[in-house]
């Protein structure tokens, strides 16, 4: 009879994994019912009032998040440890087509690297012979579409809401890159970029045991949280009040999906607003109950996620101002753009998970 | 032992700088740890993943932040 071993370390690595899935499992079960209990038993407080619901939905949706935030975080950085910028910046090279900007959109979704190495991760796509749209396009993917967006996303409004932003920020990126690769800019990237030449690197990808993965999938997790829990409370906090106080249709008038100068004003606002998706997502259901367009916030969060002034301010140590201005107006103005269609298609359609 | 701490000085980069000094400290290593932040000088050795780590000229390590034991055992192989 043919057994199959495992090797014991692969199964050491293994098992405190799976327990610990096992434990998330129970935990996302049983925080509805627990925060049912603690507020509306333990506390008293009754399920239809203000305050009732205000309290119920502040407890039970940060818990809820923050399981789905780790889950999905420890997830996706396992994954992305098997990829790297130096694997990317391979598959990428020298792929002139549409096709490697579809490439380069899927794996700037995918590929881990934080913002702070936008600049080198650029010099050396760029050094390597990638196109210069094709990059924009690796650059723009990557902050649009990671797993604390996405989690949030999903937490929130469901499967449906989640998978339609992850389509859109795939979209966008693609045609910002392609826009910008059409324009022929190279003369505006500093000319020491195209000077470098790259010597051989380390893959970070290669030589990793799955323990070694899932550490760094936990240290991920631990660092993530450990930044985003106060967006986390500021989002939900300002949500629930928002929910619980704000007049229905308060923004109705003003911002509804008839105003076509919203989603550009939305945009602007968006920009110098460096916080991420944790922040803003939980912002985003309790305005649209009061009224605001679903086009319209869409495109404040993109606009918040993937345009951010300090990444900006990095990369003007290797492009000249206008490539970058030129950058910003190509995505700002695909975002507005995004915004309108969908105020268009969807204006009368409600957020409900 | 001439440590290089690679990077362009964003949060990673101080933990990986934190992590090689607890590693140096809790092994008795003596070496001088220099923090590179530059861009041009980063590339120029290779890096496009940070942080990274550099000993005696050589990357060693890109692309995360290891845990003091692991920089221990990084080091203790090459001393």
């Amino acid at each position: 009879v043919h057994v199959l071993t495992v090797p014991r370390p692969v199964v050491r690595a293994w098992a405190p994994v799976l327990a610990a899935a096992a434990i998330w499992v129970v935990l996302y079960r049983g925080i509805l019912p627990f925060w049912d209990w603690v507020v509306y038993d333990a506390l008293g407080l009754e399920a239809g009032t203000r305050l009732g619901g205000a309290v119920h939905f502040f407890f039970y949706d940060v818990s809820k998040l923050l399981l789905l935030l780790g889950a999905a975080v420890f997830v996706v950085s396992v994954l992305r440890s098997f990829l790297s910028v130096e694997r990317t910046r391979a598959l990428l090279g020298g792929r002139r087509t549409a096709l490697g900007t579809v490439l380069a959109a899927l794996l700037g979704a995918s590929t881990p690297f934080c913002s702070c190495s936008a600049v080198p991760v650029f010099i050396g796509f760029v050094s390597a012979g990638v196109p210069l749209g094709t990059t924009f396009t690796f650059l723009v993917a990557s902050p649009m579409v990671g797993p604390v967006a996405v989690a949030m996303l999903y937490g929130l409004f469901g499967l449906p809401i989640a998978a339609l932003y992850v389509a859109t920020g795939l979209v966008l990126a693609v045609v910002a890159g392609t826009l910008i690769g059409r324009m022929r800019l190279e003369r505006f990237v500093e000319p020491f970029v195209y000077e470098t030449t790259l010597r051989q690197g380390i893959d970070p990808s290669r030589g990793l045991t799955w323990a070694d993965r899932f550490t760094i999938g936990r240290d991920e997790v631990v660092d993530i949280v450990q930044r985003i829990w106060p967006y986390l409370l500021v989002g939900i906090g300002l949500g629930a009040a928002i929910h619980g106080w704000v007049p229905e249709d308060f923004f109705a008038r003003a911002a509804g999906p008839d105003n076509p100068f919203a989603v550009p004003l939305a945009v602007l606002l968006g920009i110098p607003l460096y916080t991420n998706a944790v922040g803003v997502v939980p912002l985003i259901g309790a305005l649209h109950a009061k009224g605001l367009a679903l086009g319209t916030l869409l495109a404040f969060m993109l606009s918040v996620v993937a345009l951010s002034l300090p990444e900006l301010i990095l990369l003007r140590r290797v492009l000249r101002l206008r490539l970058i201005v030129t950058f910003v107006v190509v995505l700002a103005v695909a975002i507005v753009a995004t915004g309108l269609l969908f105020n268009a298609l969807f204006g009368a359609a409600t957020l409900t998970p | 032992m001439d440590i290089k701490v690679l990077g362009p000085g964003c949060r990673n980069c101080r933990r990986l700088a934190d992590h090689v000094d607890q590693a140096l400290a809790s092994a008795g290593i003596d070496a001088t740890v220099e923090k590179v932040e530059d861009i041009e000088r980063l590339v120029s050795y290779g890096v496009t993943s940070t942080p990274a780590l550099m000993v005696d000229g050589e990357l060693v390590m890109a692309g995360r932040v290891p845990a003091p034991s692991q920089i221990v055992e990084l080091l203790r192989g090459r001393a």
